[in-house]
């Protein structure tokens, strides 16, 4: 393998002609150089619409009331009710596959009326009585202070968390924000942190601007006794969300007095379906990339193959002078094998160089742009640049092994006949 | 050193059959220096591919330096040509893009001899030669006598029992044909057995013994008074 003679022989006749060497060498590097290029968009496609994913609990259904649409138990259509306290526990005890379920009230927000007062600042904000937990369900991080804890839902303290775009609109810059009051609908509450959303683009900006206060607080500044307007629930890692709502629902309309079979009295996103949903698009995607660029890449390996049967050719004779002189057979054939692969290899290794220049030249374009919507870090693992070398490798055996065989087929006699 | 008994070759062409060779009996001793004549379609190019095992006889014994030559596959025969045989063509048929001492290194390459020794014994054989100082040179640039004379190199690097030459005198002019048969002349003095398949009288004279092939059989076979080809040169 590793044998000076033969590597200078390789390179001899591969340099000979080296134009042609040259173009065919093209086609290994084109096909590999498409692989990689379609397989990095894909990825920054996938990274980018993941982005707006990052850090949410993807394995998670929302669930609010709405007014039923059938009579049930002597109760009338066009009811309208809500999740009471005690549901949450009784989900939690009929479906233990559950990893979190978050009970959840909220402030109707009118447009432009303001609802939140900080001096003689004031703004018109979202306003969710919410469990600490929701923080694990959500894409967001406290950059200053606390989120909310279990002492402040026992305690039912009147504290606050508020979103950083809050802090923009309502504090001075420098402003100390931890410690000081706002006035929510009439109500004193402390900000003790102020939190960020984990991914910047898409609506990161808005939902930087709600105020979390403790559910149990809630409940009582704002008169909603045991009542719950929305829940969060997250199943445990292994089963799928999407399996678990049938039953979820069930308890509640049970528990709530709505026909089984009332389908619209409770309101549901399945965000884990939506999530699989783009998990296989971008799969599907992936796929398309693998088989376009394969597709291009064999036709790169047929032109290393018939160039290869072409020399095979032209060195008819010289294959029967070394046979004469006492090469054996399988040396001549390992020959034409590994110029073939030598050839693959080099060219592929060119294009994977390129394809990763170029991918590294759009990111550094990206960077210097900024954040682009849906677009984000395209990239090639290493396991693909491994199988992708794996292929050549095997697609250069594959291209000079006919032409090899070809080679070993020429009697030494007839190849010097040839004049 | 070479043994044939009762050497039968036919080609088929097409629905025909060529009987080519009609039963040759031949023996050489080592050190001879034998002229194969006769005229085209004799047979006596196919008897040489025969004896080179570049082909295969359909019946008939062989034997060389007493190893029995048959059903041999490609890969045993090319061992046995690279261990017994050195080969000298009408077109020299050296590999064009190798230098000269490449292409006489290149027996020895195959016989797995490790590079230096390699480089050492092909220049020795160059400078048996005459052609020392074209060491370095490509095929390309020598003459056609200068080629010839690195075949002949080539043919002596692995240290064969028979030397095997046809026609090799036929691409080149007379002044040169008498310089080559001088080299095979010396190298026949040395000891080595050698065959030369020739058309032309003078050259065969220049051997040690004639034999006359026609029609496939053996038809004179005689030793004859050789004429020194240095004499010319």
């Amino acid at each position: 393998m590793f044998n000076r003679d033969r590597w200078k022989e390789i390179l001899e006749v591969l340099t000979k002609n080296w134009f042609r060497t040259l173009l065919t060498a093209f086609g290994v590097f084109w096909g590999i150089l498409i692989l990689i290029i379609l397989l990095a968009a894909g990825k920054g496609l996938e990274n980018g619409i993941k982005q707006d994913f990052s850090g949410v609990a993807t394995n998670t259904m929302f669930m609010w009331t709405r007014s039923t649409t059938m009579a049930y138990e002597g109760l009338p259509e066009g009811r309208s009710f809500e999740f009471k306290l005690s549901d949450v526990q009784l989900i939690r005890n009929n479906v233990p596959q559950l990893r979190i379920v978050s009970p959840r009230n909220g402030l109707r927000q009118t447009p432009g009326i303001d609802n939140v007062f900080y001096g003689t600042e004031s703004g018109s904000y979202r306003v969710f009585g919410d469990y600490p937990e929701i923080i694990f369900q959500n894409s967001m991080y406290t950059n200053q202070g606390r989120f909310l804890n279990e002492n402040d839902i026992r305690e039912k303290r009147k504290v606050v968390v508020i979103g950083d775009g809050i802090r923009k609109d309502l504090f001075k810059k420098g402003e100390d924000v931890l410690g000081s009051y706002l006035k929510i609908q009439g109500v004193n509450f402390m900000v003790v942190g102020t939190y960020k959303e984990k991914s910047n683009n898409g609506d990161g900006e808005n939902s930087e601007r709600q105020i979390y206060v403790p559910f149990t607080t809630f409940s009582q500044a704002f008169n909603r006794a045991d009542n719950v307007g929305w829940m969060a629930i997250t199943a445990k890692d292994g089963s799928s969300i999407t399996q678990l709502s049938d039953k979820i629902l069930a308890t509640v309309k049970q528990s709530r007095k709505v026909h089984p079979d009332d389908e619209r009295a409770v309101g549901f996103f399945d965000l884990y379906k939506q999530y699989n949903r783009v998990e296989t698009l971008f799969s599907a995607m992936r796929w398309i990339a693998i088989i376009v660029g394969t597709l291009v890449l064999i036709s790169g390996v047929i032109g290393i193959s018939n160039i290869m049967l072409i020399v095979v050719k032209e060195r008819t004779k010289e294959i029967g002078i070394r046979r004469a002189l006492g090469e054996n057979p399988w040396s001549i054939k390992k020959q034409i094998l590994m110029e073939s692969i030598f050839l693959t290899i080099i060219s592929g290794m060119t294009g994977i160089i390129v394809g990763s220049l170029f991918i590294y030249g759009i990111n550094a374009i990206l960077d210097s742009v900024g954040p682009v919507d849906m677009f984000l870090n395209p990239s090639v693992s290493i396991g693909v640049v491994t199988v992708a070398l794996t292929i050549l490798i095997v697609s250069g055996l594959l291209a000079g092994f006919i032409p090899a065989q070809s080679a070993i087929k020429v009697r030494p006699i007839d190849a010097l006949r040839t004049e | 050193m070479i043994e044939i008994k009762d050497l039968h070759k036919s080609y088929k062409m097409g629905s025909n059959s060529l009987h080519v060779l009609k039963g040759i009996n031949f023996s050489a001793e080592e050190g001879e220096l034998v002229a194969i004549m006769g005229s085209s379609g004799s047979g006596k190019s196919t008897l040489l591919n025969i004896l080179g095992m570049l082909d295969g006889a359909d019946s008939g014994e062989y034997n060389l330096d007493n190893v029995p030559i048959r059903d041999l596959n490609e890969t045993k025969a090319a061992q046995y040509r690279n261990k017994f045989l050195g080969f000298i063509f009408q077109s020299f048929n050296l590999i064009n893009y190798k230098s000269a001492l490449e292409n006489v290194a290149l027996p020895l390459y195959y016989q797995k001899v490790n590079r230096k020794v390699r480089q050492e014994k092909a220049l020795k054989y160059l400078e048996q030669v005459g052609l020392k100082d074209w060491a370095t040179h490509l095929p390309s640039e020598l003459s056609g006598g200068q080629k010839q004379r690195v075949a002949i190199a080539r043919a002596m690097a692995a240290e064969p029992k028979v030397l095997l030459a046809d026609e090799p005198t036929g691409a080149l002019d007379s002044t040169t044909s008498y310089e080559v048969m001088d080299l095979i002349q010396k190298i026949n003095d040395a000891g080595n057995t050698i065959l030369v398949v020739t058309h032309e009288e003078d050259i065969a004279h220049m051997c040690k013994r004639i034999v006359h092939l026609k029609d496939g059989v053996i038809v004179e076979d005689k030793k004859i008074e050789q004429v020194r080809a240095a004499q010319y040169v």
